[in-house]
């Protein structure tokens, strides 16, 4: 128990202190989860309205494989995205394992379903009785669309957030194609697997709390925006 | 909206890596740790073009610092960043094979061999050497203390309830483990695996697999290098340290595909020099008091 307690003010201290160590972690981290993120809401979130508002067959089967794939495992993308991008597999030419990019691209994999899907709910939730009503006071289609994507913007965007969460917490993706090298990509949750398995209490409590106070900005955002996304 | 929100996040992102950069990280020279940043630069994520070099190793030279340790020295002499990945020997042979690292340190005489006889590898390098041993509870409760390792194996075999932690993870010291298992005189697949639930596959590293035998009280077999470097936070002692079978041979080996074959060789050469030799024979002495790796350039073994 003391020794818990000790490891946690030791903790405390290199968080206020600025130990560059962590922080260089930490930074590197949410870069490489905010490049994530941003590229999978460039990607995906037109691909979310473009199925909500299209009508095709198999639309409802399209929505529930995305929804089934929010919980794919994190280290079954990152041994998929490895085979990908491994010398020898098919995307070996563009040298990317073992680098943050090879980090992103896993990312972008594994949050694109939460991305997708949220958005298609985000604009089901605002669209219904929306559409009939604008259609009433005699909108186009055009029109319409417009409109539900002006009202459903604060969740669009919680769609993100969560995508945002789950790319800086994961740890499954970043160790098997990042390779957790020191200085280059390391991040919050390889470093906390080595230094556990180190014995390193210490400084994994730091990182894990830094990592937590990520999460909780995060949840905050997304409690901010619902509120003012309800007024 | 959205779009500029995450644009923002990610120029303030950038904003920060500028700023991390001007702030200079980091003198260690003791022994390696989880957060410690081995940069030049300082950059969170270098963005510039800069020469990599990758060396695939096996974790008990990575758990026990020695990389951490070597790693500037090489990246100084060559003006190249060094990219240290650990991983149990199997997979670093596999990284080999795959062409995704330069480099591979490894301890598998058997294995090493047949690396290079498929062509994957240029050439097998023995470096260093130290010794396993069987490490467990003081009270030994299944009462091997000083047997040779085959025997100690068959009394473990036979006592059926004192828990062995096995690194079960195709690593150098797992194919040791077996191989002794064997010179025993048991079938591993068919007598060791299915032997009992005292028969323990952690699945991972040296280091975490230490800390599990500690957690079950259990036994495990272990370089004495990543033994001596967790001592510290371990309640388990040497059990079983004597007999032939415990020789543990470190070697290196340029990969045959590398595209950097200039650097990869430097880095064999790196390792074997006088200079860097007499590092690893010193390393750790002050921190532990002893050895934890005897160099062996040339030598045959």
């Amino acid at each position: 128990m003391s020794h818990l307690f000790e490891a946690f003010s030791i903790a405390l201290r290199m968080i206020v202190s600025g130990d560059p160590g962590v922080f260089s972690i930490a930074l590197r981290t949410l870069l490489i989860a905010s490049v994530s993120t941003l590229l999978a809401t460039l990607l995906f979130v037109p691909l979310g309205c473009l199925i909500n508002f299209s009508s095709f067959k198999g639309k409802r089967l399209a929505v529930g494989f995305v929804q089934t794939m929010y919980s794919v495992p994190t280290v079954f993308v990152g041994m998929l995205v490895f085979l990908m991008i491994s010398r020898s597999g098919p995307l070996g030419g563009l040298e990317l394992l073992f680098s943050p990019w090879a980090i992103i691209l896993g990312e972008v994999v594994l949050i694109a379903p939460i991305i997708t899907g949220l958005t298609i709910s985000a604009l089901q939730s605002t669209g219904k009785g929306l559409e009939d009503t604008a259609v009433a006071l005699g909108g186009g289609r055009r029109t319409v669309i417009l409109k539900v994507l002006s009202e459903a913007k604060y969740t669009m965007l919680t769609s993100v957030l969560m995508g945002f969460g789950r790319a800086v917490s994961e740890v499954g993706v970043a160790i098997m194609v990042g390779g957790n090298i020191a200085g280059y990509t390391r991040t919050l949750t390889t470093a906390i697997a080595l230094g556990v398995g180190k014995g390193e209490t210490a400084p994994s409590i730091a990182l894990g709390l830094i990592l937590l106070s990520l999460a909780l900005i995060v949840s905050i955002i997304v409690n901010l925006l619902q509120h003012g996304g309800r007024k | 909206m959205m779009k500029s929100l995450a644009l923002s996040l990610f120029l303030l992102v950038f904003v920060l890596a500028g700023c991390s950069e001007e702030s200079q990280p980091i003198e260690t020279a003791e022994v390696d740790t989880a957060v410690e940043e081995v940069t030049e630069s300082g950059a969170v994520v270098p963005m510039a073009r800069v020469e990599r070099l990758r060396v695939a190793t096996t974790t008990s030279l990575y758990d026990t610092g020695l990389w951490g340790y070597l790693e500037p020295m090489f990246e100084e002499q060559y003006d190249v960043e060094l990219d240290v990945l650990y991983a149990g020997t199997g997979k670093a042979i596999d990284w080999g094979k795959r062409g995704d690292v330069d480099v591979i340190t490894v301890h598998s005489r058997s294995r090493e061999e047949a690396f290079v006889t498929e062509g994957y590898g240029v050439e097998r390098v023995p470096f260093a050497f130290n010794y396993f041993l069987i490490v467990g509870p003081e009270e030994d409760p299944a009462g091997i203390a000083g047997m040779s390792p085959e025997d100690a194996l068959t009394a473990l075999m036979n006592n059926g309830e004192a828990v062995f932690v096995s690194r079960g993870d195709d690593s150098g010291t797992h194919g040791k483990e077996k191989s002794i298992w064997t010179a025993a005189g048991f079938d591993y697949d068919e007598d060791v695996r299915t032997a009992g639930a005292w028969y323990v596959e952690g699945g991972s590293g040296m280091g975490p697999t230490l800390v599990m035998a500690n957690e079950m009280q259990g036994y495990t077999l272990s370089d004495i290098g990543t033994y001596l470097a967790y001592q510290g936070d371990l309640d388990l002692v040497p059990v079983v340290d004597q007999g032939d079978a415990l020789l543990n041979v470190y070697s290196v080996l340029q990969v045959e595909t590398s595209k950097n074959p200039e650097l990869a060789f430097a880095l064999v050469d790196f390792l074997t020099s006088a200079e860097v030799q007499q590092l690893i024979g010193d390393y750790g002495v002050d921190a532990y008091g002893m050895q934890l790796f005897t160099p062996c350039a040339g030598e045959a073994l």
